[in-house]
């Protein structure tokens, strides 16, 4: 039979990976598993209620069954902890499935997060650690890095409302694109926007102002729109060297080196590409095969929205079917978010057990 | 072996799939007086017939209690997760047409596409501290809709009647809902994204997947489906 994704088999190997993490000095933490919604809802919006089981308490108001570790992990750092700090977390974890019944909706999660510390050894730390625990069962490695991105949309010589727009979609890749083809002249302005800005009245023949969205935002949003048909396109360069980041996908020395020529160009990704080589220079120092090692320039850009810096992930190339046995990656700017003002470099990972033992008693 | 066939219980709808199994030589009709929901069907030999809430078919069908039944295909959409694994679409029936659209107030002269309706509701949880609100009783589809195309902050809010005044009311800044001729959000001062259908919806004559079939069921099925030209 195969082994439950709460089996007893699962059970021991998240007891076998908690023993790995607190014989690095990792600190157990534990975390309530009905989480207050409005935290969750506030970071990942309403697309959270299609994964997370929401249910109600009377008092409390709604609460979710913790859909993932890491929120609570760092809410309880940001209130209580001191840096540097490291912990390690294990426990279940329930996921609604709305498509997929094959797909379990509670399973066992094992971690290791790491507060504080030099962001390149602490990368390094966590993936040499995940990747060591998990040592025999041949997995894939996928690694990316959402910093770069970030950095060279930060540095696009164009307006701060076009960046911001872009750096609020950088984990909706659809829309990203759709934005940036129109900062880049390469879809025509609609013909509603185009209709909207040349009237002399926009708001003649309109229906009613309702609701709490007044007159004036609506004056505000025209004159942002102004603003933006006025906003020189962003140019073929530029798109360009934004088209080579999202489209890399090698080895990480040659996507080193290719993000050397780009950072020539475009100066703005250089701290990034810095930080790049120090993580893979701290990673060979753990052992890890940098040379063979993948690097995708959009890896991480579809899970979880607050992966921000170095992200990674472990898959068996001969269990395709199943997902990733482990993921993670550095959120700096959720310790920020979560931390009232206060931030905090952090980085960690998270390996599902009942994978590991599936794909551990497949390879038996 | 009787297959069980769920049909709207009142209105317009059971009318209307009345009509339409009777154009096919098959008279479908309510036993005994008019308050009772059970019914009979004339012109072939085991089906039996049981009229339901057009709301609640779909999870009937889902569960297979039901071996087919007739609702509206946004009701499936909503109501059975992973729809396409446990039902088969066996015919449109071409009436009982709505559309479930997203619709925003007329004085929203900014405001025509997805893309609008995105930027303003980042700027409008920048200006009042929540996220914009679109009102619903179709929180599945309409979630999916808005991922699938990258609107983010915006929340739902539940509405199971009057959708249409909810902005006016301000509990809501936008509407996601059904709607025939579009008449009605009109005259409540709403417009229609021109990017905004959700789905297209209309009567429809479902199979569950989940139901059981013998051999015995699956002749009756074959016969009916001979009567039904499917």
């Amino acid at each position: 039979m195969m082994p439950g994704p709460m089996g007893p088999e699962a059970r021991a190997e998240a007891a076998r990976l908690s023993a790995i993490f607190e014989g690095l000095g990792a600190q157990p933490v534990d975390t309530s598993i009905l989480q207050p919604a409005d935290v969750l809802l506030d970071l990942y919006g309403e697309d959270i209620r299609a994964r997370a089981y929401v249910t109600a308490d009377p008092l409390r108001g709604e609460m979710m069954l913790r859909p993932d570790f890491t929120v609570p992990v760092v809410r309880a750092h940001m209130d209580e902890g001191g840096d540097p700090a490291r912990y390690s977390y294990a426990g279940e974890v329930f996921r609604r499935q709305e498509t997929d019944p094959a797909r379990p909706i509670e399973f066992l999660q094992v971690g290791f997060e790491i507060f504080g510390g030099e962001p390149a050894q602490a990368d390094a730390e966590v993936f040499a650690t995940i990747s060591g625990a998990l040592e025999g069962l041949e997995l894939r490695p996928a690694t990316g890095d959402i910093g770069i991105l970030m950095a060279a949309v930060r540095g696009l010589k164009t307006s701060e409302a076009r960046k911001g727009a872009l750096l609020r979609h950088v984990w909706r890749p659809r829309r990203f694109r759709a934005l940036l083809d129109r900062y880049g002249a390469r879809t025509p302005l609609p013909a509603h926007k185009k209709a909207l800005l040349a009237a002399a009245d926009p708001f003649e023949g309109a229906g009613p102002a309702l609701g709490l969205r007044g007159r004036r935002e609506v004056e505000a949003r025209i004159a942002t729109l102004r603003a933006e048909a006025d906003t020189r396109p962003l140019s073929e360069e530029e798109m360009a060297l934004v088209d080579m980041i999202l489209d890399l996908r090698e080895t990480a020395p040659n996507v080193l080196s290719a993000l050397r020529d780009i950072a020539v160009d475009m100066p703005a990704i250089g701290d990034a590409v810095t930080g790049l080589t120090r993580r893979l220079d701290a990673m060979s120092a753990r052992g890890i095969d940098v040379d063979a090692l993948p690097f995708e320039g959009s890896f991480g850009r579809t899970t979880l929205e607050y992966y921000d810096g170095f992200v990674f992930g472990f898959q068996s190339p001969t269990r395709a079917d199943l997902p990733p046995v482990a993921t993670g990656g550095r959120y700096d700017a959720l310790t920020r978010h979560l931390g009232k003002g206060r931030a905090v470099p952090a980085v960690g990972g998270v390996i599902r057990p009942e994978l590991a033992v599936q794909i551990r008693e497949g390879r038996a | 072996m009787t297959i069980r066939l769920g049909v709207p219980s009142k209105g317009r709808l059971m009318e209307k799939t009345f009509d339409w199994f009777g154009a096919r030589g098959l008279t479908l009709r309510k036993r005994g007086n008019d308050r009772e929901y059970a019914g009979v069907v004339e012109g072939i030999d085991g089906v039996e017939l049981a009229l339901l809430s057009a709301g609640e078919i779909p999870r009937e069908l889902a569960a297979g209690r039901l071996h087919l039944g007739v609702t509206g295909s946004d009701l499936v959409r909503e109501k059975v997760a992973g729809w396409d694994l446990r039902l088969r679409e066996l015919a449109q029936m071409g009436f009982g047409g709505a559309d479930l659209v997203i619709a925003v107030p007329q004085g929203w002269v900014d405001v025509d596409t997805l893309d609008d309706l995105d930027a303003v509701a980042a700027a409008f949880r920048r200006d009042h501290g929540f996220r914009l609100r679109i009102a619903t009783k179709y929180h599945r589809l309409t979630r999916e809709f808005l991922k699938e195309h990258g609107v983010a902050d915006y929340q739902l809010v539940d509405s199971q009647g009057a959708t249409e005044g909810v902005v006016r009311n301000e509990t809501a800044e936008a509407i996601s809902d059904i709607t025939s001729t579009g008449e009605t959000l009109r005259a409540n001062g709403l417009k229609i994204l021109s990017d905004g259908m959700i789905h297209s919806s209309q009567a429809t004559l479902f199979r569950s997947s989940t139901a059981e079939w013998s051999e015995a069921h699956r002749a009756t099925l074959d016969a009916l489906e001979d009567k039904l030209g499917l």
